[in-house]
C-alpha cells in the first residue's frame, strides 16, 4: 500500500518536473521560414536535437496541369514555380522544349535571354540577401536591396510588360525585340550597381556580429553536399565548383567569361560570400551581354503547332537556386506526356536536418536562410 | 510648509513628469521611425500631420480601440497584470531623476541603487507575461529575456561601481555636482563602454533584442498581446531606454551640467545629451544583426564581468594611492 | 504619520502571506510573495533602513524570485495543481505552530529587542545609512561577513558539480 503511494508520487512528481522534449512548431505561418514551410523543432533547451520539414502548403499540381495543355501554355505556369526569378524558369523551359527540335535560335535571343536570366539572378539573390539579412537582424539591408531588386523589376517591366511573372520568352526566341530603353537603363542599372553591392558588404561582410552568427554555422562538407544532391550556391560554397553555365552551357553562356566563385567551409559565411560574389560576376556578364549584343532577329521561324517527336529530353539550367531541370516525355501530340519538374529548393531543403543538428533556434532561422528556398518551386 | 501643501507640490510635480515622459516616449517611436527611415532611404510616416507628426497619437488611437485579446488557455490574471507590472517600475524610476538643477520630483539618498532595484522588477512583467500567455514562443522568449536581464544587471550595476567610487555618493544630484571637474566618461571610459554594451541588453534593443526577436520567436514574450496592452510594453521599452540614456548621462556625462562658456540652462543641455544618447541607440538598430543568445551570455560572463571587475579594482587602487 | 503606513505594510504581508501558502498554483504563489517583499521593503523604508529597503527589493524581489519564477515557469503548473496538497501532516503543523507562537510570545514578551544597542543606521552620523552600513560591515562584521560569503561561494559551486554531475550522466 505504501509502496504504491510513493511510486505514484513518484510519477507525479516526474510529470511536473521531470523532463520534457520541447517540440515547437515553426511555420506555415511564421515570419521567417520564407513562405509556407512548416518546420517541426524538438529541442532540448534551444538546441535542436531533431527535426521535421513539413512541405506541401503551396502544391498546384503544375506539373500534371502541363500534361494537359501546350508545350506554348505551359510557359506562364513555370513563372509560379521559383517566382522571384521567373524569367530563370521560363529560360529552362524554352531550352528544355528546343531541345526536341534542331532550332537555330537567333544569337540576339540568346544574347537577351542570358542578360535577362543574370538579371533574375541579381533579383533572386537580392531578395535573398534581404531576407536572410531580415532574420539574422539587420533590417537596413533589408531595404536597400528591395531598392535595387525594384530596378530589376523596372527592367522587366520595359522589357515584357511583367514584372513578377514576366513570361519572358518563346519557344524559338522571344516574341518581340527588347526596346532600346531597356538597354540604356540596363547600362545604368549595371554602372550603379557594384557601388550598391559594396554597401551592403560594408554592413555585412567584415561585421563582427554577423561574422559570428554565420561562419561556423550549418556546415555541409563537399561529398556529403554532392550526396544530398545540392546543387547552386549551396553546393559551391562547399568548394565543389559546378555550375550549369559552365558545364553544360546553354544560351550564350559559351561565349560569355565569368568565374565561378567557391567557398571553403561550407557555412552560411562562406554561401553569403558565393552569392555576393556571384551578383559582381552577373554584373559582369550583363555588362558582356551590353557590349557584345549583335543586331539581327530575335525569333526563329517555327511551326504553329509545335509538336515534338516521340521522346523524352531532361534539360537543366543554372537558376538563381541551384539546378532547375524538367524532364519531359512526348507522345508526338501537341502535349507533353509527362513533365516532371527538378526543383533546386526541394532538393537542397532535404539538406536541412543534417544542417540543423545540434545547432540552436536561432541557427535554424539563419540557416533556413542561407539554402534560399522558394516553396513556390519546392512544392510544384 | 505644511504637510498639505507639500504633498500637492509633489503630486504636481509628478503628474508634470508622467505627462510629459508619457509624451515624450510615444514620440520617441516617431524620432526612431523617422531616423531609420532615413538611414534605410525612404521617407517614414508623412501622411498623418505635417510630416506624420501625428502619427504617434494615430497609433496610439488605434491601440485604445483594437480588441483586446485574451487567450483562452492563459492565466487570465498574470495576463492581465504582466503589462501593468512592466509598465509601472518603468514610470516609478522618473521620481529619482534629475531632470535639471532644481527639477527632479524627490532626492533619495540611495537615488541610484533605488533606480537599479526598481528597474531590475521590469523582468517580472515580461516572465509573467510569457508563462501566463500559455504559447510556447513566448515561454521561450521569456526565459531568454529573463536571463538576459538578470545577467545585464549584474554589469549594469558593476559598471555604475566606478564612477560611483569617484562620486562617493548615491544620490544622483550629488554625482552630478561631483562632476563640475570632468565628465566622469573621462576618468571611467571602461565602465562607460561596459555600461552602454549592458544598457543595451537591459533595454532588449539591437544588437541584443533576442527576448523579442521577430524572425526566430515571432515576438517573443509578446507574441500572443494585442491593444492596449501590447502598447503597454513597447511603452515600457521606450521609457526605459530614455530611464538608462538618464542614468548613463547622469554618471558618465554630467548630467544637466553643461560644458563651461556656453551659457544654456541645464534644462536644456540635459535634453541635448538625452538626444543624442537616444539617437546612438536608434542609429545602432539601423545598423547591426542580432547575436545569438549563447553568444550574448558568453560576452557578458567572459568578456564583460572582467572587465568590470578590473575596472573597479582598478578604480579603487588609484583612488587608494593618489587620492 | 508612520503608524497608518506600519499597519498598512503589516497587514499587507500577513494577508499576501497566508495567500502565498494557501494557493496551489505556484507561480501565484511566487508572485505573491514577491509583493510580500514588498510590504517589507516598505517596512523597511519606515524603520529609516532605506538601503536595506532597496536591497529588499533587489536582491529578493529582482534577482532570487525571478530565478525561482524561471524554474517553476518550466514545470507542467497545470500537472502540479492537482497533487494533494495535504499530507496527513496535521498533527505535527499544530505541534510546530504551538512550539513556535510559545517561543515568538516569550521572546517578544521579554522585550528583547529594544535591548539590542547596535542598530546599524544608527552608528553613523550622517543620516545616509549606505556609508553606516559599510563601514560596519567591514569594520565590526568583517569576519562574520566573509565567512557568509565563503559559505555562498561553497554552495554555489556545490550546485554546479551537482547539476553537471547529472548532465553528464
Amino acid at each position: 500500500m505504501h509502496e504504491i503511494e510513493e511510486s505514484n508520487s513518484k510519477i507525479q512528481t516526474s510529470t511536473v518536473t521531470g523532463t520534457e522534449e520541447f517540440v515547437v512548431n515553426m511555420g506555415p505561418q511564421h515570419p521567417s521560414t520564407h513562405g509556407v514551410l512548416r518546420v517541426i523543432l524538438h529541442l532540448e533547451g534551444e538546441t535542436v536535437t531533431d527535426l521535421d520539414c513539413d512541405i506541401g502548403y503551396l502544391h498546384r499540381g503544375t506539373e500534371k496541369i502541363g500534361e494537359n495543355i501546350t508545350y506554348s501554355m505551359f510557359m506562364p505556369y513555370t513563372d509560379r514555380l521559383d517566382y522571384i526569378a521567373a524569367p530563370s524558369n521560363n529560360l529552362a523551359w524554352v531550352t528544355a522544349v528546343e531541345k526536341f527540335f534542331d532550332w537555330e535560335i537567333p544569337i540576339r535571343a540568346n544574347y537577351i535571354r542570358s542578360m535577362i536570366a543574370e538579371f533574375s539572378r541579381i533579383a533572386s539573390h537580392l531578395l535573398w540577401l534581404a531576407t536572410h539579412a531580415l532574420d539574422i537582424g539587420a533590417m537596413t539591408v533589408f531595404l536597400w536591396c528591395f531598392r535595387e531588386r525594384e530596378m530589376v523589376l523596372d527592367l522587366f517591366e520595359t522589357a515584357f510588360g511583367g514584372r513578377l511573372t514576366v513570361n519572358a520568352f518563346r519557344l524559338g526566341g522571344l516574341e518581340q525585340d527588347v526596346p532600346e530603353k531597356f538597354l540604356t537603363l540596363a547600362q545604368e542599372f549595371i554602372d550603379i550597381f557594384p557601388s550598391r553591392i559594396q554597401d551592403y558588404e560594408t554592413l555585412l561582410t567584415n561585421n563582427r556580429i554577423w561574422i559570428q552568427r554565420t561562419r561556423g554555422v550549418g556546415i555541409i562538407s563537399g561529398e556529403d553536399a554532392v550526396d544530398f544532391g545540392l546543387t547552386g550556391p549551396l553546393l559551391r560554397a562547399s568548394g565543389v565548383n559546378y555550375d550549369l553555365r559552365r558545364a553544360k552551357p546553354y544560351a550564350a553562356y559559351p561565349f560569355l567569361d565569368f568565374v565561378v566563385p567557391t567557398g571553403e567551409n561550407g557555412d552560411i559565411y562562406d554561401r553569403y560570400i558565393v552569392r555576393i560574389e556571384e551578383l559582381r560576376q552577373s554584373v559582369k556578364v550583363i555588362q558582356q551581354c551590353l557590349d557584345q549584343l549583335p543586331v539581327g532577329p530575335v525569333s526563329c521561324k517555327t511551326p504553329r503547332t509545335i509538336k515534338p517527336p516521340i521522346g523524352e529530353i531532361y534539360h537543366s539550367i543554372e537558376n538563381p537556386k541551384g539546378e532547375f531541370g524538367f524532364y519531359i516525355v512526348s507522345d508526338g501530340s501537341e502535349a507533353p506526356y509527362r513533365v516532371r519538374i527538378r526543383p533546386p529548393s526541394f532538393i537542397n531543403l532535404a539538406a536541412l536536418k543534417k544542417l540543423c543538428m545540434g545547432e540552436l533556434v536561432a541557427d535554424v532561422v539563419a540557416i533556413i536562410g542561407s539554402i534560399d528556398i522558394v516553396l513556390g518551386e519546392c512544392d510544384r | 510648509m505644511d504637510i498639505v501643501t507639500e504633498a500637492l507640490i509633489a503630486f504636481i510635480k509628478i503628474a508634470v513628469v508622467l505627462a510629459v515622459v508619457s509624451l515624450v516616449v510615444a514620440y520617441l517611436t516617431y524620432l526612431e521611425r523617422k531616423i531609420i527611415a532615413h538611414i534605410q532611404m525612404r521617407l517614414g510616416p508623412m501622411r498623418v500631420g505635417w510630416h506624420g507628426l501625428l502619427q504617434p497619437i494615430a497609433d496610439g488611437l488605434k491601440l485604445f480601440l483594437k480588441e483586446d485579446i485574451i487567450p483562452a488557455k492563459s492565466d487570465k490574471i498574470v495576463f492581465i497584470l504582466a503589462p501593468i507590472m512592466v509598465l509601472v517600475p518603468a514610470f516609478v524610476v522618473y521620481s529619482v531623476l534629475p531632470f535639471s538643477e532644481n527639477f527632479y520630483i524627490t532626492q533619495v539618498n540611495i537615488g541610484l541603487f533605488l533606480i537599479l532595484a526598481i528597474s531590475s522588477l521590469g523582468v517580472f512583467g515580461i516572465v509573467m507575461a510569457g508563462w501566463a500567455s500559455n504559447s510556447k514562443y513566448s515561454l521561450l522568449g521569456a526565459l531568454r529575456s529573463a536571463a538576459q536581464m538578470l545577467s545585464y544587471e549584474i554589469f549594469l550595476g558593476f559598471a555604475l561601481i566606478g564612477p560611483l567610487m569617484l562620486a562617493g555618493s548615491l544620490n544622483m544630484q550629488k554625482i552630478v555636482e561631483a562632476q563640475s571637474g570632468g565628465w566622469f566618461v573621462f576618468y571611467q571610459p571602461l565602465a562607460f563602454i561596459v555600461f552602454f554594451i549592458a544598457a543595451l541588453a537591459e533595454t532588449n534593443r539591437v544588437p541584443f533584442d533576442l527576448p523579442e526577436a521577430e524572425t526566430e520567436l515571432v515576438a517573443g514574450f509578446h507574441t500572443e498581446y494585442s491593444g492596449m496592452k501590447f502598447a503597454f510594453f513597447f511603452l515600457a521599452e521606450y521609457a526605459n531606454i530614455m530611464v538608462v540614456s538618464t542614468v548613463g548621462i547622469t554618471l558618465f556625462f554630467g548630467g544637466w551640467m553643461g560644458i563651461p562658456g556656453i551659457p544654456l540652462p541645464g534644462f536644456v543641455w540635459f535634453v541635448l545629451k538625452l538626444a543624442t544618447m537616444i539617437f546612438v541607440f536608434i542609429w545602432l538598430r539601423a545598423t547591426l544583426p542580432r547575436y545569438r543568445y549563447d553568444q550574448l551570455m558568453r560576452i557578458g560572463w567572459k568578456f564583460m564581468f572582467p572587465l568590470v571587475l578590473i575596472n573597479i579594482f582598478l578604480t579603487g587602487l588609484i583612488k587608494y594611492l593618489f587620492l | 504619520m508612520e503608524l497608518p503606513f506600519f499597519y498598512l505594510f503589516s497587514a499587507g504581508i500577513v494577508i499576501t502571506s497566508l495567500f502565498m501558502i494557501t494557493r496551489s498554483n505556484v507561480i501565484h504563489a511566487a508572485l505573491l510573495l514577491v509583493l510580500t517583499f514588498f510590504f517589507l521593503a516598505g517596512l523597511f523604508v519606515l524603520a529609516g533602513a532605506e538601503f536595506l529597503a532597496a536591497v529588499q527589493v533587489l536582491i529578493y524581489s529582482g534577482g532570487i524570485m525571478v530565478l525561482y519564477l524561471f524554474s517553476i515557469m518550466l514545470m507542467n503548473v497545470q500537472v502540479a495543481v492537482r497533487i494533494r496538497q495535504w499530507h496527513r501532516q496535521r498533527f505535527f503543523a499544530i505541534l510546530i505552530l504551538l512550539v513556535l507562537g510559545f517561543e515568538i510570545w516569550s521572546v517578544l514578551g521579554k522585550g528583547v529587542f529594544p535591548k539590542m544597542k547596535v542598530w546599524p543606521w544608527k552608528l553613523g552620523a550622517t543620516p545616509g545609512n549606505v556609508e553606516a552600513l559599510g563601514s560596519v560591515l567591514y569594520t565590526k562584521f568583517v569576519f562574520p561577513f566573509e565567512v557568509v560569503s565563503i559559505l555562498l561561494l561553497a554552495s554555489m559551486i556545490g550546485a554546479i558539480v551537482l547539476a553537471k554531475k547529472k548532465i553528464d550522466s
